[in-house]
């Protein structure tokens, strides 16, 4: 008989009921959250030089965004053909040969790739957490199949997989896309977060929790989850410069819809006529969509190898001004995984 | 031996699963590969009765018997390597595939191996020397290299190598006229077309996976054995390599193999950017012209490695580190 399902739904004795005198209320509970998953987070990232640039980088595409609101679209003839960059006001980054301003086309691709990202990252991580706590807690004939299925996923190859299926469905918005290069990226995090899981299951408020009948689900989200948070998070930044090297080359070999801008089909447009720019001195036709890619992936790994330190708690503490007994505790935080396997 | 059949059964279940997708995806889907390929055919102007005959040419499917019997010869078929017909190039798909497969696998192991070799020297080399300047450059060196995906990275090297210097070929397996064989003229030739696109997987891969290797020493040397051993007075040569070095690696034997089978998944791009015709440069070019039989047959193909070199690694760990045990808990909460 399973403890978890034996929780008393009358209401004539419970546990919670029993602690009312020391009831936390709204308020507090939301101090804590924000000093918790805020403010301590906050210190120990400004610290860390890692996530200090990373965030500034990821700054700087939100900025870009917000100005595509406000700046003119790519179109052809919009400013004199070929020019270089630095050469004139209108179109500061140079336009392409069609007279498209190479700025513009920059900037707009901005917004639908920060959505790509958002949803492939939460979309990959949401699934993970889900099936890999579910089935890392509970065991047995469950956790086998999850396995199982996660297994598979596991197997088929993501780039293909997401090649065609973007063939046969042929999807426009970007938060589709997003969840569409992800559709199998979440396997192998499910599996890892499993593992965790069954070292977390055995601990001892867990059992606590447990002998008080609370269920699954609470037991999942109070106990189980906020402990992995560190591990989604890295791996939510991981999750998404995954979704920006697919996008990106999916956009280039134009099996996306070519109908909107992306600087894979910037990198398209100007491979095809590389060999006539190398003598005239167009790379930056080139080079313009590469340092956007490669920014944004920078910022996003940068992140990833930040954040690793910012839960740890020994770092955290210390840096957050909590405990002075931790303060000589240093050695630990080199160790920090680097698990950043592509 | 137990967990060896398990692990068996659930390859052989993967392979059968992806097969059932893709005869789902070709069947099923509304508006799918089927009812696109009748459509086009009908527009060419063939007859309702010669259109059944090309399809079932084409994917090994009768398309007016019921599901369960289409299924049923297409499985066959597929057991029998007959992987269907191509509809843009004259060739089977599998006589495509077995000319391709090859360049893709030599490209793809090569570059994973480089990898892996340049990523362990370079990841102990940074843990031993933690801290120190070389330490950070390297780190940043390692970041900002895997910030580069290897397509860009890939068209760099064509504009430089290829077009502005012109040392390197651009594009093809060989250059024309080049005989198959094992002449010298013939092995030279393959390897300078292969350079650059074995050096834009391995300059962009080596980085992060040689701080992952990084990370492992570092933790490594943090061990009591590696303390006790210090203080057995062992040399520092014998530590590195037999106390170290083993354990760091270990963790990395896994990824090497699915990393082979993930740059598997990323051939199209790879050899689009090289006009290389190996698998993915055919995958490409099914897609574009909606072949969906050569689609589905290299997407398989490209599965089976995959699921294949997970297997391997799954078996093989076990054998290379004793501590692996394969028992799973049954404890159910």
């Amino acid at each position: 008989m399973k403890p978890t399902e034996s929780e008393s739904v009358g209401g004539e004795f419970s546990f919670e009921t029993t602690s009312s005198d020391v009831e936390v209320t709204w308020g507090e509970r939301l101090r804590d959250f924000y000093e918790e998953f805020i403010y301590k987070p906050g210190v120990v990232a400004w610290n860390d030089r890692r996530t200090k640039i990373g965030g500034a980088i990821l700054t700087v595409y939100v900025v870009m965004a917000i100005a595509s609101l406000f700046y003119r679209q790519p179109t052809s003839n919009q400013a004199a053909r070929g020019l270089h960059p630095f050469t004139i006001w209108s179109a500061p980054l140079g336009s392409t040969a069609s007279g498209e301003d190479v700025l513009a086309m920059v900037i707009h691709a901005t917004p639908s790739m920060l959505i790509m990202i958002a949803t492939g990252g939460v979309f990959a991580t949401g699934v993970a957490v889900v099936i890999g706590t579910v089935a890392g807690y509970k065991g047995g004939l469950i956790d086998r199949g999850l396995t199982s299925f996660s297994d598979v996923m596991m197997s088929i190859p993501g780039l293909p997989l997401v090649m065609v299926l973007a063939v046969v469905f042929e999807p426009t918005n970007p938060a589709i896309i997003g969840v569409l290069i992800t559709v199998n990226y979440w396997a192998g995090l499910a599996r890892a977060i499993r593992s965790q899981v069954l070292t977390l299951r055995e601990n001892s408020y867990v059992e606590a929790s447990r002998t008080m009948g609370a269920s699954t689900p609470r037991i999942l989200f109070k106990d189980i989850i906020p402990n992995l948070m560190p591990y989604v998070l890295v791996n939510f930044a991981n999750a998404a410069r995954y979704v920006v090297f697919t996008s990106v080359g999916l956009y280039y070999l134009g099996i996306l819809p070519t109908s909107v801008a992306n600087w894979g089909l910037q990198l398209n447009n100007a491979y095809k006529q590389a060999g006539a720019l190398v003598g005239t001195g167009a790379l930056y036709q080139l080079v313009i969509p590469m340092l956007a890619i490669m920014g944004i992936a920078l910022a996003l790994i940068l992140l990833s190898q930040g954040l690793d330190r910012v839960f740890n708690p020994r770092v955290r503490t210390r840096l957050a001004g909590g405990s002075e007994s931790t303060a000589s505790e240093t050695g630990d935080e080199t160790t920090a995984s680097n698990e950043v396997m592509t | 031996m137990n967990y060896y059949v398990e692990r068996t059964i659930r390859a052989l279940l993967t392979v059968w699963l992806v097969i059932t997708l893709t005869f789902g995806m070709i069947r099923l889907l509304p508006g799918g590969p089927l009812v696109q390929l009748r459509a086009e055919l009908s527009r060419q102007g063939y007859s309702a009765s010669r259109i059944n005959a090309l399809i079932e040419n084409y994917q090994n499917v009768q398309p007016d018997q019921p599901l369960y019997v289409q299924y049923f010869d297409y499985v066959t078929s597929l057991l029998q390597g007959d992987l269907g017909q191509s509809i843009t190039n004259p060739n089977s798909v599998a006589s495509i595939i077995g000319d391709a497969l090859p360049w893709t696998m030599f490209i793809m192991i090569t570059s994973v191996i480089l990898i892996f070799a340049i990523a362990i020297v370079w990841g102990a080399v940074m843990a031993y020397r933690e801290g120190s300047t070389f330490d950070m450059a390297s780190s940043s060196v390692s970041i900002l290299l895997g910030s580069m995906p290897f397509y860009v990275l890939a068209i760099g090297l064509v504009v430089l190598f290829s077009y502005k210097f012109q040392i390197l070929p651009a594009r093809y397996r060989t250059s024309p006229g080049v005989e198959a064989g094992l002449s010298v003229k013939f092995v030279v030739d393959a390897l300078r077309h292969a350079a650059l696109p074995i050096a834009s997987l391995v300059i962009t891969g080596a980085g992060l996976q040689a701080l992952a290797m990084r990370g492992n020493s570092i933790s490594v040397l943090g061990e009591d054995y590696v303390r006790v051993a210090r203080l057995r007075g062992l040399s520092d040569r014998r530590i590195s390599t037999r106390y170290v070095a083993r354990n760091a690696i270990l963790p990395m034997y896994t990824g090497f193999l699915t990393l082979i089978g993930f740059y598997f998944g990323g051939s199209p791009i790879l050899e689009e950017v090289f006009t290389y015709p190996g698998i993915g440069y055919y995958l490409f070019q099914a897609l574009e012209n909606r072949d969906y039989p050569l689609m589905m047959g290299i997407f398989l193909v490209i599965t089976i490695a995959l699921v294949l070199s997970v297997y391997i690694a799954d078996l093989t760990y076990g054998k290379i580190d004793p501590r692996i045990k394969s028992g799973e808990s049954s404890e159910a909460y």
